[in-house]
């Protein structure tokens, strides 16, 4: 039981003076991962039917691997940022929120991390 | 974590029946919440069947017939009987609204009517909404300046006046906030529709002096960044009125400042 004012408990420990990085940045990876995905779409599909070495020659050019970098950042990036907010809605014990979006964030790093330099690796 | 289903004490029961009056002609039955602190018993929901021929248009004018004739130990809030007051707001036929402008002609069926939702109940179709108060309190909702007071009205143009338009109108009946799933699940931190609304009426305020100030207490991950645009509020809102495209306003001019 807490004696405390309303007001007091309203105010708590005042505003984190953040939050809008977070959601500028949800909306501009959304953005972006609408012509990106659909570039990728398109190209998967006209690649339907090629050898591995078309796939690898496509993959490794300049404009398609900076794409494919791009949509792995992009996407990765947009799910952490998403996931951590889904995870401050439900999850209320303090130790277990802060755990849970270590691990999210993390994944979405090592995946990224991975997806992206094996793009890079077909360039070399 | 959120809370999915009702904690023991507060799973509802079937509780008392009144049958209509003999000789009604056209009756319409009321499922009404009701839990008293004082009995120690779990919530029940009693049915009221009702003559229409010898009742008001409205879901009050029910409830106040229900009172009035039936059982004196239903408690609600009513004032102003004209949707001014923002004291009769509830949970009828599963929306969030005014007892007082819900015509009893637009519910199919019997009438379900519980208190607004997620909130502690002081007594029946009562709600403790001091939270939202203390939250109203919290973002200083009065015209704040440094400039020296004029000694007459301080000027404002009629474009700036109709900035205050679809604001203004907010009875604080908290339709909205209580409607609002993110305001559920996080309602300590998130400040919930309603409060965000008068926020953006003092930021929209041309008179006001601390907009920015005004922004630095609402920039806040849970404060104003619970809003996931679900727009319950903007669909039960009994006056119409759009809390959704105020905080989307907020979220407009956080971003504006940045850059």
């Amino acid at each position: 039981m807490s004696l405390r004012s309303p007001l007091a408990r309203v105010r708590h420990l005042g505003s984190a003076h953040d939050g809008t990085a977070h959601w500028w940045a949800q909306r501009l990876t959304a953005l972006a991962l609408v012509p990106l995905v659909l570039w990728f779409v398109i190209s998967v599909i006209s690649l339907i039917g090629s050898d591995y070495e078309s796939f690898v020659d496509w993959a490794g050019s300049p404009v398609s691997g900076a794409l494919l970098v791009l949509l792995i950042g992009a996407t990765f990036w947009h799910a952490a940022l998403g996931l951590q907010v889904v995870i401050e809605d439900y999850v209320h014990r303090e130790g277990c929120k802060l755990a849970s979006v270590l691990l999210v964030k993390g994944a979405c790093l090592l995946l990224g991390a991975i997806a992206a330099l094996s793009v890079l690796s077909l360039m070399v | 974590m959120a809370e999915f289903a009702l904690p023991a004490n507060s799973k509802i029961g079937t509780g008392k029946t009144w049958p209509a009056p003999s000789g009604a002609k056209k009756t319409k039955t009321f499922k009404v919440y009701r839990w008293n602190p004082d009995d120690g018993q779990n919530p029940r929901v009693d049915s009221y069947t009702i003559d229409l021929d010898a009742c008001g248009p409205m879901v009050l004018d029910a409830l106040i017939k229900i009172k009035n004739e039936i059982d004196p130990t239903l408690t609600f809030r009513r004032s102003c009987r004209e949707g001014v007051c923002g004291s009769c707001a509830m949970n009828i036929d599963g929306t969030n609204t005014l007892a007082c402008t819900k015509n009893l002609h637009d519910v199919d069926g019997d009438v379900k009517i519980y208190p607004l939702p997620h909130q502690p109940v002081v007594k029946d179709l009562v709600p403790d909404l001091n939270q939202a108060y203390a939250q109203l309190q919290s973002i200083e909702p009065w015209l704040k300046t440094t400039s020296p007071a004029p000694g007459r009205e301080r000027p404002q143009s009629p474009e700036e006046r109709a900035k205050l338009d679809g604001l203004w109108e907010c009875i604080l009946c908290f339709c909205c906030s209580t409607s609002c799933p993110s305001y559920w699940w996080n309602g300590e931190r998130y400040l919930g529709p309603a409060i965000l609304l008068q926020a953006y009426r003092w930021i929209a305020d041309s008179r006001d002096e601390f907009a920015g100030e005004r922004l630095d207490q609402l920039e806040d991950p849970f404060r104003l960044y619970r809003c996931h645009t679900i727009m319950n509020c903007t669909r039960t809102c009994p006056k119409s009125l759009n809390p959704a495209k105020a905080i989307a306003e907020i979220k407009k001019l956080m971003v504006e400042r940045k850059g």
